[in-house]
């Protein structure tokens, strides 16, 4: 049973004199501190930290635990994030301390099973990619596609090629245009047709010598796979431009298809959501990327490699010792327990295993889609590959149910909601991504929930979630007159 | 077959049949041109059960050394600091490490306010106004840094930073300046401090000074003086700074710092071979519309009951796309939330007597190192938790792996990122080295010397 007390802020439970850690007593010849420190770099006041025991500090962050919905104890059908179940073995095992107690700076010989296991990531990432070159280093989705598209200005700057524009079509995710801008592209959009794919007209019109790079996402956020795949990459490799890859919904295709063999040039992978690395409730991430050849020796270092039996960190210096590496975007290695999370991940399933994660994920949201689609418009047809959008638009109308009424509403049945207003050319979007790790049952109970809710009244959906601790915070003024930290009374 | 899927044979008819697909295979042809489509399987290795996959895991972690199995003395920018058990069993609740963005507030109060909570504590860690709730690493939260810096200091283009600032963290401002119209400019770190050459290079151009303090090398930087003279050329002064130390040391707000960033991994985060890692950022109050990364902020809901959300989106990739102030997405909220109960642990108490522990531990370690004869003290001034050791010998591979061969970890070398001092090696002393660990690594380093 949920314990309603507990929301006074650690600040607030403060009492002087309390403490948790105490250190084993100090017996050294040397001086006392105040003489190893110079006097005018002391703090001169003691620090505003909570004071608390150590019963209070567990207490307070368990009971805050219970204020969350996660995948452990819900149904998560975020769209685009793949909430699938994290395997418990995998905490365990990436927590052995010959894996987390690993200084970043040790000697590669004495990491050997560390760097093996990187190594062997490498080469299971492009096998499934279909692109040779791999980098462990960014360290989330966003930042892989940063570091592809620095790696593809590198490259047009050795070929003395100027160019200055960036597609990303209009169904993106808003990391690509902001990935693009960092790295001082001009953004251009590509809209989509009403069938939800690639409008290649507009592509057409829009590709010239300055297109550096189309960024693409296949399957898109709509969750389809868009059938003219191969035209689309010729035809930007007929203008000079590479192919980008935002790898967000590879969870659809392992072992069906692979972005090399339909012409990406460049893509990111997120381990932590096809390869079931927890969220963490916002985060680690991980952002692998995988490039052809030709671009490979542009990418961060430092690579795992491997010479006869033994691995080490290659610097990839080419024969005339100059380095073209676009250099770290980073410190250290890379996000490597989120890596290895992935490595456990890969093994569990193996090749044809990865195969059947995908056609279950795919026939999870096909199975969903055709339940939800008798509830709400499902304006992009019968068929998806791992994820759908619904549209509300309809019943907005009808009965003055929005997509954030819906997804507050369905908090109250015991589900995490869909992602809302998002991908943004659907009005009204609800974008579910089932997932291969939810049973038929949940999937039924979930459209069941659905379906009552369109049928209840609407001033009870409109003040909805009734059952959660608190309902409809005010967004408006937390971001007008914003208080983003705690101040005594 | 191994693995986590659900649907029994029996599932799986009942869902095709009410798709109206006679398979998956059907489903993904009338999606996926053939062309495209692999005809063979991926070639990785058929699955493991979970004991094979354990008894795996546990042979690769066997062949690794670590803090756990060697005396670490390694930093650089990473600590072997210790971890109370409550992070551990706290942070491992499904309902924190299985949770994900709070984009529904309702069933994410405790994930928001955590980073409510963290996000005041990193201002009372550095005496600025405001925090963010977490980026990806130091690293890349400096270069963030740099990057409000420029956006603030519109036109200005020079950054100024200095070769005692982690050299890791240069490289990364590097690698983002290349794509955009600015430059950094590296002064060379004196024997007797930087400040002096920083503050001559400072000018009507440069948009933002970068400072380490303590700095790569374990000193103290003259923070005060650098923001000063930055100041009155209208730049804004970034500090990266070391979380433990401003248990004892003046915080970054202290000392006139516009900006401060720090690696979060002292604060209750495993080694982890380099991440992930927690990259902390705190601001002053007008800058905040200029901070990347998620930030939690308080607020009412509809009864009038206090709580917290996601604020000030609209700086953001997926509201501003191409004019957000970072294309940065996700955040480490788990690191975050680690370092919120190691801190809430800590308290100003532990906090402090860690920070001694780790100066009082590191002047032992400088004396005792002193005393072998291969062995020189590079910087003779006030150290925090590291120091620069020179091997008089000029055979610092050597001298570590005869440590090694003893059980430690002696130090990290620093030719390849300072080639005037390829004889030299970084030696951390964090709170957990006992006395009895330092005088080993004195003994085991001076008895190489009597192996030469």
């Amino acid at each position: 049973m949920r314990n309603t007390q507990a929301t006074q802020l650690i600040f607030e439970m403060s009492r002087s004199g309390r403490r948790a850690t105490v250190l084993p007593p100090l017996d050294l010849p040397v001086p006392a501190v105040d003489q190893l420190v110079p006097k005018d770099h002391q703090a001169e006041a003691p620090l505003p930290l909570p004071e608390l025991a150590e019963g209070d500090v567990v207490r307070h962050f368990v009971n805050l635990s219970t204020l969350n919905m996660s995948v452990d104890t819900h149904f998560y059908p975020l769209g685009s994030c793949t909430m699938k179940y994290n395997p418990k073995r995998n905490e365990r095992l990436c927590s052995l301390p010959g894996f987390s107690a690993v200084h970043p700076l040790q000697d590669p010989a004495t990491i050997q099973g560390l760097l093996q296991a990187l190594y062997e990531l490498q080469g299971m990432l492009a096998e499934i990619s279909g692109l040779p070159g791999v980098s462990l280093q960014p360290a989330a989705g966003a930042h892989g596609e940063l570091t592809a598209l620095m790696v593809a200005a590198a490259y047009f700057r050795d070929r003395g090629e100027n160019r200055t524009v960036v597609l990303t079509a209009d169904s993106a995710h808003g990391t690509n245009p902001a990935s693009a801008a960092m790295v001082g592209y001009e953004t251009r959009t590509v809209k989509s047709r009403s069938n939800g794919l690639v409008d290649v007209g507009d592509l057409k019109s829009k590709l010239d010598g300055s297109v550096a790079v189309f960024m693409l996402t296949n399957p898109n956020t709509l969750g389809l796979f868009d059938s003219q795949i191969r035209e689309i990459t010729s035809l930007v490799h007929e203008h000079g431009g590479l192919i980008y890859l935002d790898g967000a919904n590879m969870n659809a295709i392992l072992g069906i298809t692979r972005p090399g063999d339909f012409g990406a040039d460049l893509m990111h992978y997120n381990p932590h959501k096809t390869f079931s690395g927890p969220h963490g409730g916002g985060g680690p991430g991980a952002g692998p990327i995988c490039v052809r050849d030709f671009l490979a020796k542009y990418l961060p270092q430092p690579i795992v490699m491997k010479n006869g039996d033994t691995y080490y960190l290659g610097t990839g210096e080419n024969e005339s010792g100059t380095n073209d590496s676009i250099g770290r975007v980073r410190s250290f290695f890379g996000n490597v327990g989120v890596l290895l999370r992935a490595y456990c991940y890969i093994r569990t399933y193996g090749g044809p295993g990865l195969r059947r994660v995908s056609e279950d994920a795919v026939l999870g949201a096909n199975y969903l889609l055709s339940r939800v689609k008798h509830i709400l418009d499902v304006p992009h047809g019968d068929r998806c590959m791992h994820e759908f959008v619904a549209s509300a638009s309809k019943i907005k109308k009808a009965r003055g149910l929005s997509a954030m009424d819906l997804a507050k509403r369905i908090l109250d049945y015991g589900f995490h909601a869909p992602t809302v207003y998002f991908p943004l050319v659907v009005d009204e979007a609800v974008m579910v991504e089932p997932t291969e790790t939810e049973s038929k049952e949940t999937l039924d109970a979930f459209a069941a929930a659905l379906f009552r809710i369109t049928d209840e009244a609407p001033e009870l959906v409109h003040e909805a979630p009734h059952s959660t601790k608190i309902s409809r915070p005010d967004d408006v003024t937390a971001s007008r007159r914003p208080i983003v930290r705690w101040t005594p009374e | 077959m191994t693995g986590y899927l659900f649907h029994t044979d029996q599932d799986r008819r009942e869902m095709l049949e009410a798709i109206g697909a006679a398979s998956v295979q059907e489903i993904i042809d009338a999606q996926v041109p053939a062309d495209v489509q692999m005809k063979v399987p991926l070639a990785i290795a058929d699955g493991l059960d979970e004991m094979s996959l354990e008894s795996l895991m546990r042979s690769l972690a066997a062949k690794n050394a670590s803090a756990a199995s060697h005396t670490c003395f390694l930093g650089g920018g990473a600590y072997d600091h210790f971890i109370p058990a409550a992070v551990d069993e706290i942070a491992s609740r499904g309902e924190f490490y299985t949770s994900y963005t709070p984009y529904q507030a309702e069933v994410s109060q405790g994930n928001l306010q955590v980073m409510f909570e963290y996000e005041t504590l990193v201002t009372q860690l550095t005496g600025l106004a405001v925090s963010n709730a977490s980026l990806y690493d130091g690293g890349s939260a400096t270069v963030e840094a740099v990057l409000m810096s420029l956006a603030a200091a519109k036109g200005r283009t020079k950054v100024v930073t200095t070769t005692a600032l982690h050299p890791q963290y240069r490289q990364t401002i590097d690698t983002y300046l290349e794509s955009i119209d600015a430059d950094a400019v590296v002064i060379e770190a004196s024997s007797d401090g930087t400040s002096e050459s920083m503050i001559a290079a400072i000018d009507s151009e440069t948009a933002c000074v970068v400072v380490q303090h303590p700095n790569f090398f374990g000193r103290y930087e003259d923070v005060q003086r650098i923001a000063d003279a930055a100041h009155q050329a209208g730049a804004i002064v970034v500090q990266v700074f070391d979380p433990v130390s401003v248990g004892l040391i003046k915080r970054p707000g202290d000392l006139g710092v516009d900006i401060a960033v720090a690696e979060g991994q002292s604060l209750g985060n495993h080694l982890c071979y380099g991440g992930p890692y927690l990259g902390m950022m705190a601001c002053r109050e007008d800058l905040i519309r200029r901070m990347p990364g998620r930030i939690a902020g308080q607020t009412t809901d509809r009864r009038g009951k206090r709580c917290w959300v996601l604020t000030l989106q609209t700086r953001e990739q997926h509201i501003r796309r191409d004019k957000a102030t970072s294309n940065i997405c996700s955040n480490q909220t788990l690191l975050a939330l680690r370092a919120t109960i190691h801190l809430s642990l800590l308290g100003p108490h532990g906090l402090r007597e860690t920070a001694e522990h780790c100066v009082a531990k590191t002047e032992y370690a400088r004396q005792q190192l002193s005393r072998c004869q291969r062995l020189e003290i590079v910087h003779t001034g006030p150290v925090f938790k590291e120091f620069v050791v020179r091997d008089r010998d000029g055979d610092v591979s050597e001298l570590m792996q005869t440590a090694f061969n003893q059980g430690i970890l002696a130090g990290v070398p620093l030719a390849s990122w300072y080639p005037e001092m390829s004889d030299c090696f970084l030696v951390a002393v964090t709170e957990k080295r006992s006395r009895a660990e330092i005088d080993r690594l004195a003994e085991v380093l001076s008895s190489s010397l009597a192996a030469v």
